[in-house]
């Protein structure tokens, strides 16, 4: 509790305190026992006036202002119309508690908010800049490009940089919701937002605080809640009519049912006050956008970083979802996933025979590709690196390496000729050697014209990305499509491995855009399209689909701009979560707009008639507020 | 240019629409937006506005709403 809310609280527990007793005395009958009505009234003023001057006089600031629709206004007018009729008890009790409900209503709030931007305490607040060789505290704000920060252990990272001295292991998990430490040593970049773990590093910043990452990071979640969801336009339009319409009504109510049927003023004063105190929107106007914010805060926990409340909206209608293969389901990166030696008929070799088989092509190729810079040749030299570590190759000493264009590269070992290339290049050097036939690109490699075996290198599948694309189904997308600029063999396998239910190959990058049209022509309404892609080169099919999945990338910053939605761990099993997100948070916001309204609907016709008190208008008022926040507030779990 | 200011004592939500609105409404103000959540004002400025200038008529219109609240400077 703040001070305000603190001083709030003393002055309900004092007017509380002389409250009681006079409700005990009117209920038995006793305030009627007084000589003169207006010392009853003099005596209720007193808990009245403990309790609600601030209402009073804010609704004096505002008429003053010609804010008249203001809810401290409508509140004042309600309890002094409760006065005029003489139910000075009942005056007494709206205001005391319409104020506890306030300071509840505002409790609630603050709690809120401080569990929301606690999921985002990413925000360094200080950078240990390094002067002269001593070390100087100062704002993350005030630090120039180039200066020389030390980062100590267990301290946020405050820019982003390049490592120049030190190794430790980051912990990113506040910006990617990735648990595995990162590890980070001299050359490395490392970004702004993360933990740094036991080991203390020196870094040259690269950017300043403005256009870090987690200056970046802040400002599109804080920003996030400015892009509205249908849901929240909806209920921003129907507030603006909603009090002025029930305030009319209140003043209709007083004056015009006493005229028609001759009835008692004071009856249709009461209902009238009670039509004032529902007509405050705020249960409405407080908890849907929260709602959305900490569906949006759930999100961005997990690592997601969703640029709109109507992108989650749209999200939880979702049915068609698109992803470019290459950087998504796949990592994009080249790797040896089999090596396959030449089989032998007459001899079949024992398991270590094979093995060595599989050692000796490798290695000869690898000595060999180490002279290229081909893609192809380095994931060669990589993987032989990782099965017996580096120095096995220098010691294969090869001879007049060239590379021959379009076929592969050849050399020479102890005066005999190696070779390493494409099908093409074993027909042409007069090899025998079988064709394999399958995904993936095959380089055959040779010696002293004989066929050795061959290398697959192929891209391999994201893990996980087969249980997200399960997970997604589950979650009732009806429809997953791939799009690649790739083969139709290495499409294909990729589709069939993950259970993609539809493929198109070999586009060229406009043609995506024209598939992802067609999609979103045969789609119907409420059935939303995503595309996903890793932020490059797809920009302009991003933007087209209903929502844009971006790969972070992390620290990438084409990818955060393009996309509606930021993947930053690059998981795409995070999809389906942030589904189930959005969904949650739709149901809740629509529980509470079913259940303000029809709450405050049923006060309001049960007002007119006459069968609902003013103690049932204030629970309709602030009862209902706080129990829709706290509701909302649901939205933060899991 | 671009700024953001925190905002204390924002307590209810469609006042901080019916304060952004008539901040957005001063001259010199190129789009503002009041977070209710984050209590947080952002102000977009005209190159050639005064910052303190504008964020003191964006105090007035602030006051018109709630007396309470207040643009922490």
């Amino acid at each position: 509790m703040n001070k305000r809310q603190k001083r709030d609280l003393y002055r309900i527990i004092a007017a509380a305190v002389l409250f009681v007793p006079l409700f005990v005395v009117e209920h038995l009958g006793l305030l009627e026992l007084l000589p003169y009505p207006w010392i009853a009234l003099l005596i209720c003023l007193v808990p009245y006036l403990i309790v609600g001057y601030d209402v009073i006089k804010e609704a004096a600031h505002n008429i003053k202002n010609g804010q008249i629709f203001d809810e401290n206004f409508l509140m004042m007018i309600a309890t002094f119309g409760a006065f005029v009729i003489g139910e000075y008890i009942e005056a007494v009790a709206v205001m005391l508690f319409y104020q506890i409900g306030e300071l509840f209503q505002s409790y609630a709030v603050g709690k809120s908010r401080e569990s929301i931007t606690a999921l985002m305490d990413i925000c360094p607040e200080y950078a240990n800049v390094e002067v002269d060789g001593e070390l100087e505290e100062v704002d993350p704000d005030d630090v120039e490009i180039g200066s020389i920060i030390v980062i100590k252990p267990g301290e946020k990272v405050p820019l982003d940089g390049v490592v120049i001295e030190g190794e430790s292991f980051l912990d990113t998990s506040a910006l990617t919701g990735e648990s595995v430490p990162r590890k980070v040593s001299v050359g490395k970049d490392i970004i702004s937002g993360c933990i740094n773990g036991n080991g203390t590093l020196r870094v040259k910043t690269t950017k300043e605080f403005d256009d870090s990452t987690v200056a970046k990071i802040l400002e599109l979640v804080e920003n996030a809640t400015n892009k509205k969801a249908k849901v929240e336009n909806f209920i921003t339009r129907f507030a603006k009519y909603y009090t002025p319409f029930v305030t009319i009504s209140a003043v209709l109510l007083a004056v015009i049912p006493p005229i028609l049927l001759q009835d008692n003023w004071f009856i249709w004063l009461e209902r009238a006050c009670t039509f004032l105190v529902v007509s405050c929107p705020c249960a409405l106007v407080i908890s849907v956008p929260m709602g959305f914010f900490g569906g949006i805060g759930a999100a961005s926990k997990e690592g997601v970083l969703v640029k709109g409340s109507n992108y989650l909206e749209l999200l939880s209608e979702m049915d068609t979802i698109v992803f470019d293969k290459t950087g998504t389901l796949t990592n994009g990166v080249f790797e040896v996933t089999a090596v396959v030696p030449a089989v032998d008929e007459k001899n079949v070799k024992t398991e270590l025979e094979a093995a060595m088989a599989e050692c000796e092509v490798l290695g000869l190729a690898a000595a060999l590709e180490r002279f290229s810079t081909h893609p192809i040749a380095e994931s060669i030299v990589i993987a032989h690196e990782r099965r017996q570590g580096d120095l096995a190759i220098a010691e294969v000493k090869m001879t007049d390496v060239e590379e021959i264009a379009g076929h592969g590269i050849s050399g020479k070992f102890s005066g005999k000729a190696v070779y390493a290339g494409n099908y093409k290049l074993m027909k042409q050097m007069q090899i025998p050697c079988e064709e394999y036939n399958g995904a993936g690109t095959v380089v055959y490699v040779a010696y002293d014209n004989t066929y050795l075996g061959c290398i697959i290198i192929s891209d391999t599948i994201k893990q996980g990305a087969k249980e997200a694309i399960a997970d997604l189904k589950k979650a009732g997308v009806s429809k997953t499509v791939m799009l690649t600029g790739d083969r139709k063999e290495a499409a294909l396998a990729v589709a069939k491995a993950l259970g993609i239910d539809e493929v198109q190959y070999e586009l060229l990058p406009g043609d995506k855009v024209d598939e992802v049209e067609k999609l979103l022509s045969v789609a119907g309404r409420k059935k939303r399209l995503a595309f996903v892609g890793d932020g490059i080169n797809d920009a302009p099919v991003l933007a087209r689909a209903d929502i844009g999945f971006a790969m972070g990338s992390l620290g990438s910053d084409a990818a955060i701009e393009a996309a509606d939605i930021v993947i930053m761990d690059d998981d795409i099993r995070k999809i389906a979560h942030v589904m189930k997100i959005s969904r949650k948070t739709m149901a809740i916001v629509k529980e509470n707009i079913v259940f303000a309204l029809g709450v405050k609907g049923m006060v309001l016709i049960l007002g007119a008639i006459g069968m609902a008190s003013m103690w049932a208008a204030v629970f309709a008022d602030v009862g209902v507020a706080v129990i829709a926040i706290l509701n909302s507030m649901r939205t933060l779990r899991k | 240019m671009k700024k953001k200011f925190k905002v204390e004592n924002l307590d209810c939500a469609h006042c901080a629409a019916k304060m952004e609105e008539a901040i957005k409404k001063i001259p010199g103000v190129t789009d503002a937006a009041m977070n209710f959540m984050t209590q947080k004002l952002t102000l977009e400025i005209a190159d050639d506005a005064n910052m303190d200038e504008i964020v003191e008529k964006a105090q007035e219109c602030v006051s018109k709403v709630s007396i309470v609240c207040e643009i922490i400077r």
